[in-house]
C-alpha cells in the first residue's frame, strides 16, 4: 500500500470520504430530513466517482462538435450515461422518502424517527 | 431465431406497461387486468421453459441493435425460466389469498394503485431474473424497492408508515453499497455485461492484479444484497414491514421480493465473478457464519413474539439464514439446496401468511397470540392450512421443508470443516421451529367454551364464504405437497439450470 497513490487519486479518495459521510448520516441521524440529505450526499459521491472514471485528461464531453468523430477527441461516454440513470433513480427515491416524511410529520408533528417509534408503542396499534 | 425466444422480453414489457394502465382504471378493472397479466406472463414463461428444456442450452437475446460489448442483453436458461414460472404462480396465489382483505380495508380510491404496484413489482422481478447487464440489474433493484415500499404503506396507519420508512432507509443503504460495488467492478473490468466481466475477472485472478479491490467490490455487493434480503444482523426493518401490511403484501414481500435479491446474488456469484473465485476469497465463510446466526436468532425472536404475524415474519429471518448458509458451504450442492429452499420457503411462507389471516379473521381481527385460542375450529380450512405450513416449515417428510433440509445436510457432508456446524445448526433450528410453530398449532386447536366465543364476538368462517381465498389455500397446500413429493425432477431441473448459468 502506497500513500502516494492516495494523493495521486485524490478525486476518488474524496468521493469515498463523501460516500462514508452520506452513508453514516443515512444510518445514524435521527432526523428524517437529515437522513434524506445523507442519502443525497451518498448518491452524489457515486456520481463523482463515476465521472472521474470516465474522464480522460484534455478531452471533451462526448457530444459531436464541428463534425469531429475520432475517438480520441472525447471522454468515455458510458459513465456519463450511468450517472444520468443514477440521478433518475436518486430523484425518484428522494421524492418517495420526502412524501413518507410529510405523511409522518402530519400524523406525529415530529421528524425524529425514534420518537415516532416510542409513540407508536404507546398507541399500541 | 424462433418467436418463443422473444417471450422473456415481452413479459417484462407487458407487466411494466400494464402498471400505468391500471392507474387510470377503476379498482375492479385493474384487478382483472392484474390477474390477466400474471396469467399471461405465467403461460409465456412456461413456453420459454419448455423451449430451453428442449434445446438444452441457454440463449442470449440482444436488446436493441448493438452487439455484445456495448449493447444490453437478456439471457435465458432453464433456471431463469423456471424461477419466472414459479414466481408468477406464487404471486397469483398471494393476490388471490388477500383479495377480501384488500377490498375491505383499503380505501376505494386506492384499490387500483395496489395493482399498479404489483404489476411493477412483477416486471422488476422478471427483469432481475433475466437481465445480463449489471447496471440494468441495479435499476430494477431500485424499482423493486420502490414498489415494495408502496405495498407496505398502502394500508395507511402510523405503523405501516413507520415500517415503510425504516424499510426504505435500510434498502437505500443496501442499494448504495450495491451501486458502489458495481461501479468498482466496472472500474476494474471496463464492462457492464455479466459474461464480459467474467472474462476480465478471470484474467485478473490469474495474474493476481487488483486482488484487493476485487475482493472489496464482491464484499460490497454481498453486504448490499444481504441488507436488502434481511440477513440476520440487518433484519430490524422486517417484522414491522411484514407484520402490519396487508396479507398479500406480506406474502409477496417475504416470498418474492427478498428472493429476487438472493437470485441476483446467485447470478453475480456464478456469472459475473465465477463461483470458484468467490469461494477462494473466504467471503463464503462470513456468509456461512451470519447464515447460521440468522437461523438461530430468527427462531429465538420468533419464540418470544406474541403477535402471530410478527412471529411468521421472524421465521422469515431464520429461513433467509438457511439460504445464506447454503451459499456459505461453498459448493454447488449447497447452492442447489439454497435454490430449492427459495422455492420451498416461497410456497410455505406465503401459505402461512394467508392462513394466518384466515385465523385472525375468525378471532375478530386480533393478532395477539392468546386471542387465537380455538380459531382452528372456527375457520377449519385456515386451521388445516396453517398446520400444513407449520409441518412443512419444521421439516416433516412429504412436505417441501423436509427436502430442503435434506439437501442442506447432504451439501454439508461434502465440506469437511463446515459439516459439523451445519448439522448442529440444522438440528437446533428444527427444534426451535417446532417449538414456536407447534405452540401456535396447539393454541389454535385448543377448544374454548361457547360462552367465551359469544362474549368475544368471534364468528365462524366457512369455506363457502370466501371461495377465492379457500381455493388459494388449497392450491398452496397442493404446491407444497408437489414440491415435497416430486422433488427429484425439480432438483434435476435446478441442477441443469445452474450448469448452463455460468
Amino acid at each position: 500500500m502506497n500513500v502516494a497513490n492516495l494523493f495521486n487519486n485524490y478525486g476518488e479518495a474524496a468521493a469515498m470520504i463523501l460516500f462514508g459521510i452520506g452513508f453514516s448520516n443515512l444510518l445514524l441521524q435521527k432526523n428524517l430530513i437529515k437522513k434524506i440529505i445523507g442519502l443525497n450526499i451518498m448518491d452524489t459521491a457515486m456520481y463523482l466517482f463515476l465521472a472521474l472514471k470516465g474522464y480522460v485528461e484534455g478531452r471533451k464531453a462526448p457530444i459531436v462538435t464541428n463534425g469531429v468523430q475520432t475517438m480520441e477527441a472525447y471522454i468515455n461516454p458510458i459513465p456519463s450515461g450511468l450517472v444520468l440513470t443514477g440521478i433518475v433513480v436518486s430523484v425518484s427515491v428522494t421524492a418517495l422518502m420526502l412524501a413518507l416524511t410529510i405523511r409522518l410529520y402530519r400524523r406525529y408533528h415530529t421528524l425524529n424517527l425514534d420518537e415516532i417509534s416510542t409513540r407508536l408503542k404507546k398507541e399500541g396499534l | 431465431m424462433q418467436f418463443v425466444q422473444n417471450f422473456p422480453f415481452i413479459t417484462i414489457i407487458l407487466s411494466l406497461f400494464s402498471g400505468p394502465l391500471c392507474s387510470i382504471l377503476g379498482g375492479k378493472k385493474a384487478k382483472r387486468i392484474n390477474q390477466a397479466v400474471i396469467c399471461i406472463v405465467m403461460v409465456m414463461s412456461c413456453a420459454v421453459l419448455a423451449f430451453v428444456m428442449q434445446s438444452g442450452t441457454s440463449y442470449v437475446y440482444m436488446m436493441g441493435h448493438f452487439p455484445a460489448p456495448w449493447g444490453n442483453e437478456i439471457r435465458v436458461g432453464v433456471l431463469e425460466a423456471f424461477m419466472a414460472v414459479f414466481f408468477c404462480i406464487i404471486m397469483l396465489l398471494c393476490m388471490m389469498g388477500g383479495v377480501y382483505e384488500r377490498e375491505q380495508k383499503l380505501e376505494d380510491t386506492k384499490q387500483n394503485l395496489y395493482y399498479v404496484l404489483v404489476n411493477l413489482l412483477l416486471s422488476s422481478l422478471l427483469a432481475l431474473i433475466y437481465t445480463n447487464d449489471l447496471f440494468t440489474a441495479y435499476v430494477f433493484v431500485e424499482i423493486n424497492t420502490i414498489s415494495a415500499c408502496g405495498l407496505i404503506m398502502i394500508k395507511q396507519n402510523g405503523r405501516t408508515l413507520e415500517a415503510a420508512t425504516r424499510y426504505m432507509i435500510m434498502s437505500l443503504l443496501g442499494s448504495g453499497l450495491l451501486l458502489l460495488g458495481i461501479c468498482f467492478i466496472y472500474d476494474l473490468t471496463g464492462h457492464l455485461l455479466m459474461s464480459n466481466i467474467q472474462e476480465q475477472v478471470r484474467i485478473l485472478a490469474q495474474t493476481g492484479m487488483y486482488h484487493m479491490p476485487l475482493l472489496v467490490s464482491v464484499g460490497l455487493i454481498c453486504v448490499g444484497l444481504a441488507i436488502k434480503s434481511a440477513l440476520f444482523p440487518f433484519h430490524s426493518w422486517l417484522p414491522d414491514a411484514y407484520g402490519y401490511s396487508t396479507v398479500s403484501s406480506a406474502a409477496i414481500l417475504s416470498s418474492l421480493v427478498s428472493k429476487g435479491y438472493v437470485f441476483l446474488l446467485v447470478k453475480i456469484f456464478f456469472r459475473v465473478i465465477g463461483f470458484d473465485i468467490v469461494c477462494d476469497s473466504k467471503i463464503m465463510n462470513i456468509l456461512f457464519v451470519f447464515g447460521i446466526a440468522g437461523m438461530i436468532m430468527g427462531s429465538v425472536s420468533a419464540i418470544q413474539e406474541n403477535n402471530i404475524r410478527r412471529m411468521i415474519a421472524y421465521s422469515s429471518v431464520a429461513q433467509i439464514g438457511y439460504i445464506y448458509m447454503g451459499f456459505g458451504l461453498g459448493n454447488t450442492a449447497g447452492v442447489i439446496a439454497s435454490l430449492y429452499h427459495i422455492l420451498s420457503h416461497a410456497a410455505t411462507k406465503a401459505l402461512l401468511f394467508v392462513a394466518a389471516s384466515g385465523i385472525t379473521d375468525a378471532s375478530d381481527n386480533h393478532t395477539d397470540f392468546f386471542k387465537l385460542t380455538g380459531a382452528g375450529y372456527r375457520n377449519k380450512l385456515a386451521g388445516i392450512a396453517f398446520t400444513a405450513g407449520s409441518l412443512s416449515m419444521i421439516g416433516i417428510p412429504m412436505f417441501c421443508g423436509f427436502i430442503s433440509k435434506l439437501l442442506f445436510a447432504q451439501a454439508g457432508m461434502d465440506n469437511t470443516y463446515k459439516m459439523l456446524p451445519t448439522l448442529i445448526a440444522l438440528a437446533i433450528s428444527t427444534i426451535l421451529n417446532a417449538v414456536y410453530f407447534m405452540k401456535t398449532v396447539i393454541r389454535i386447536y385448543t377448544p374454548v367454551s361457547r360462552k367465551e366465543i359469544q362474549k368475544n364476538g368471534y364468528q365462524n368462517i366457512s369455506i363457502k364464504e370466501q371461495p377465492v381465498k379457500s381455493v388459494a389455500l388449497i392450491l398452496f397446500i397442493i404446491l407444497n405437497l408437489i414440491l415435497g413429493l416430486c422433488s427429484e425432477p425439480i432438483v434435476a431441473a435446478l441442477q441443469s439450470g445452474l450448469g448452463m448459468f455460468a
